[in-house]
C-alpha cells in the first residue's frame, strides 16, 4: 500500500498528521504573536510590517496556503479520530463515570479546537477580508489609512478593533481556549510523534504549560491594552477622524485645544 | 459488614440490561470483592434467582481475567491493583456500591459482568510474539541484554491484559494494551529480527478492532492494576512511524540454493 494511504488509514498515521500540523500551526501563532506584539512600538513598525507582507505575495501566498493545508488536515484527522472513538464506546457507563486522572482539557480538545476555528473565520473577516459589517465599530476599518505613507493603517485598525468590547472579550476567550488547547496538545504532540519518555516527559510537560501561557499572556496583552488601558487611542482618532465625522472632536482635543 | 450491591444484570448480547440493587448478607472485611459476589451469589441462588455472571480465574492478580467497573474506576478503588485483589474492608458498612461490566465497542458484552475480550487475543496473535525456535534453556549470560533494557521490558510484561486501559479511556482505545506487549519484545535481542513488522501487525490489527484513539489523558496508566506508564505508547507511536516508513519487506526474489 502506499505510504500516504497507510498514514491516513492507520491511527497512529493520523495522529502523526495531527501532531506536525499541530507543531506547524503552533509556530505560525508564536510567529503571528511576536509580529504582532510590534503594536506596542510605534505604529510606523506594524504598518511597515503588515505593508510588506501584503505587497509580498511570494512570501503570503505559500504562507497562506500552508495555512490553510494544516488547518484542514488538522482538522479532518481530529474531527475522523473523533467519530472512531465515539464508535468504540456506542453504549455509556449507566452508573457515575470519573474521570481518572484525565485533565479538562485532554477531555475537551475537540471542543476547544472547533471554538478557536470559529474564531480563525471570524478572525480572517475581521481583520484580513476586512468585513465592516462584523466589526461592531460601525465603519469600514479598510478606510483607515496612515497619514504619512497612506498604506492602510493596521495599528488604527487593531485599536478602533478591540475598542468595541464585546470583540475584544470573544478574542480573549478564544485565545484562551488556544492556550486550554496546547497546553495539552503540546504535550500530546511529542507523545504521539514518540519524543517522549521518562526523562524528557517532565521537561516537554513543563515546555507545554509554559508555551501556552506565553501565547495567552502575548495574544491577550493587545486586546487588553486597548480596552483596559486606551493604548493608541489617540492615535487611531486622529487616523479616524478622516472618515468618522464625530471624531473631529477629538483630534481638537488632541492638539491640546478644549472642547 | 453489609453492602448495597447495585449490579448491571443483562441475559445476553441483544437483551437489554438495567441495575438491579441486592442487599448483600453479612459480609468479612478481609473478603475479596469477588468472594462477595460469590456469597452474593449463593444468597441469589437460595432466592431462586439467577446468580450475577463474572470473571475471574487466578484471584492473585496475575492473569488478567476479572474484570468489574467499580463505582466508576475499572478494578475498583485503588491503585495498581486487580478487582481480585481489592478487599471489602476498602468499602464502608453500609455503602452503595455500583458494578458495570467494562464497555467497548470490541468488547461486547456476554452476560451480566462477562464481556469478551477475545480482541486481546487477536491482536497478540497478529504480531505478540517471536518466532525463532528457542530451544533448550540458553546459558544466561550467552545473549547479554542490558539491565535498563531488561527492567524495561519487565515492565511492560508486566501487562496481564485485562482490558481496564480500554474500559477508562474515555476514546475506549487499547494503545495501552498493545503499546505493552510491543514493547515487552522490541525492548529484548530475542525481540529485535520482527520489530517493525510486529508492531506494524498488532496496531493494525488493534485498529480493526474498532478500538479508539488515544488522546493522551492518562486514564489507562492511572486505572491499569500493573501501573504500565504511558511512556510505552510514546514507543509504540515511535516504533510505528519506522515501520511505515520503512515499508513492507522486501519479496524473496525466488531461485535459491536446490
Ligand atoms: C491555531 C490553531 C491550532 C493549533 C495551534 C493546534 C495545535 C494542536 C496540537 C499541537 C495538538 C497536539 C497533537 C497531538 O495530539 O499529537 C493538537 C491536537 C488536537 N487538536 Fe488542535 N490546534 C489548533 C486548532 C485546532 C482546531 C481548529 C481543531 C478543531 C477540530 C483542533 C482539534 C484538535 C484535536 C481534537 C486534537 C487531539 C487532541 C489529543 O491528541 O489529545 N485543533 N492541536
Ligand atoms: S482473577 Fe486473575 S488477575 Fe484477577
Amino acid at each position: 500500500m502506499n505510504l500516504l494511504q497507510s498514514i491516513w488509514r492507520s491511527s497512529l498515521g493520523k495522529k502523526y498528521i495531527m501532531a506536525l500540523t499541530g507543531a506547524g500551526l503552533f509556530l505560525f501563532v508564536t510567529g503571528h504573536m511576536v509580529g504582532n506584539l510590534q503594536f506596542f512600538l510605534p505604529p510606523e513598525a506594524i504598518n511597515r510590517y503588515g505593508h510588506f507582507l501584503k505587497t509580498t505575495p511570494e512570501i503570503l501566498w505559500p504562507a497562506r496556503i500552508g495555512l490553510l493545508a494544516m488547518v484542514a488536515l488538522h482538522i479532518a484527522s481530529a474531527v475522523t479520530l473523533s467519530a472512531k472513538n465515539k464508535a468504540a464506546r456506542p453504549q455509556p457507563y449507566a452508573g457515575k463515570t470519573k474521570d481518572l486522572g484525565a485533565s479538562v482539557a485532554s477531555r475537551t480538545m475537540l471542543m476547544s479546537g472547533l471554538i478557536v476555528l470559529a474564531f480563525i473565520i471570524y478572525h480572517l473577516l475581521h481583520f484580513t477580508a476586512v468585513v465592516d459589517s462584523i466589526n461592531g465599530a460601525g465603519f469600514d476599518f479598510d478606510q483607515l489609512y496612515e497619514p504619512n505613507s497612506g498604506h492602510p493603517d493596521i495599528y488604527a485598525m487593531i485599536v478602533c478593533g478591540f475598542s468595541v468590547w464585546y470583540v475584544a472579550l470573544f478574542y480573549l476567550v478564544a485565545v484562551g481556549l488556544l492556550c486550554v488547547h496546547l497546553g495539552h496538545g503540546l504535550a500530546a504532540m511529542f507523545q504521539s510523534l514518540g519524543l517522549k519518555d521518562h526523562v524528557w516527559g517532565p521537561r516537554i510537560g513543563a515546555f507545554a504549560k509554559a508555551a501556552s501561557l506565553a501565547i495567552f499572556l502575548g495574544y491577550a496583552s493587545i486586546p487588553v491594552s486597548v480596552l483596559v488601558f486606551g493604548h493608541g487611542k489617540a492615535y487611531a482618532d486622529v487616523v479616524k477622524a478622516g472618515i468618522v465625522p464625530d471624531a473631529a472632536g477629538a483630534v481638537k482635543a488632541l492638539k491640546g485645544g478644549a472642547k | 459488614m453489609k453492602v448495597k450491591l447495585k449490579v448491571w444484570r443483562q441475559k445476553n448480547r441483544d437483551a437489554s440490561g438495567e441495575f438491579k440493587t441486592y442487599q448483600s448478607p453479612e459480609l468479612n472485611p478481609s473478603m475479596s470483592f469477588l468472594e462477595m459476589l460469590d456469597v452474593m451469589n449463593e444468597q441469589l441462588a437460595a432466592g431462586g434467582e439467577e446468580p450475577i455472571a463474572f470473571d475471574h480465574d487466578c484471584r492473585e492478580g496475575i492473569c488478567g481475567t476479572c474484570s468489574l467497573v467499580i463505582d466508576g474506576k475499572p478494578h475498583g478503588p485503588h491503585k495498581g491493583v486487580a478487582t481480585c485483589q481489592t478487599y471489602m474492608r476498602s468499602f464502608k458498612e453500609g455503602d452503595e456500591i455500583v458494578v458495570e461490566p467494562f464497555r467497548a465497542h470490541p468488547f461486547p458484552l456476554v452476560k451480566d459482568l462477562v464481556v469478551d475480550r477475545k480482541a486481546f487475543d487477536r491482536i497478540q496473535h497478529a504480531g505478540g510474539f517471536i518466532s525463532v525456535r528457542t530451544g533448550a534453556a540458553p546459558d544466561a549470560n550467552s545473549i547479554p541484554v542490558p539491565k535498563e533494557a531488561a527492567d524495561l521490558a519487565m515492565d511492560a510484561a508486566q501487562c496481564i491484559g485485562c482490558g481496564a486501559c480500554v474500559a477508562a479511556c474515555k476514546n475506549a482505545s487499547a494503545m495501552l494494551f498493545v503499546s505493552a506487549k510491543v514493547s515487552h519484545l522490541g525492548l529484548l535481542p530475542q525481540g529485535q529480527p520482527e520489530r517493525y513488522r510486529r508492531v506494524k501487525a498488532m496496531v493494525d490489527q488493534m485498529d480493526a478492532e474498532g478500538f479508539g484513539n488515544c488522546t493522551v489523558t492518562g486514564s489507562c496508566e492511572a486505572v491499569c492494576p500493573k501501573e504500565i506508564s504511558l511512556d510505552f505508547i510514546a514507543r509504540m507511536n515511535r516504533d510505528y512511524l519506522v515501520a511505515l516508513l520503512k515499508g513492507d519487506a522486501k519479496k524473496p526474489s525466488g531461485g535459491g540454493a536446490g
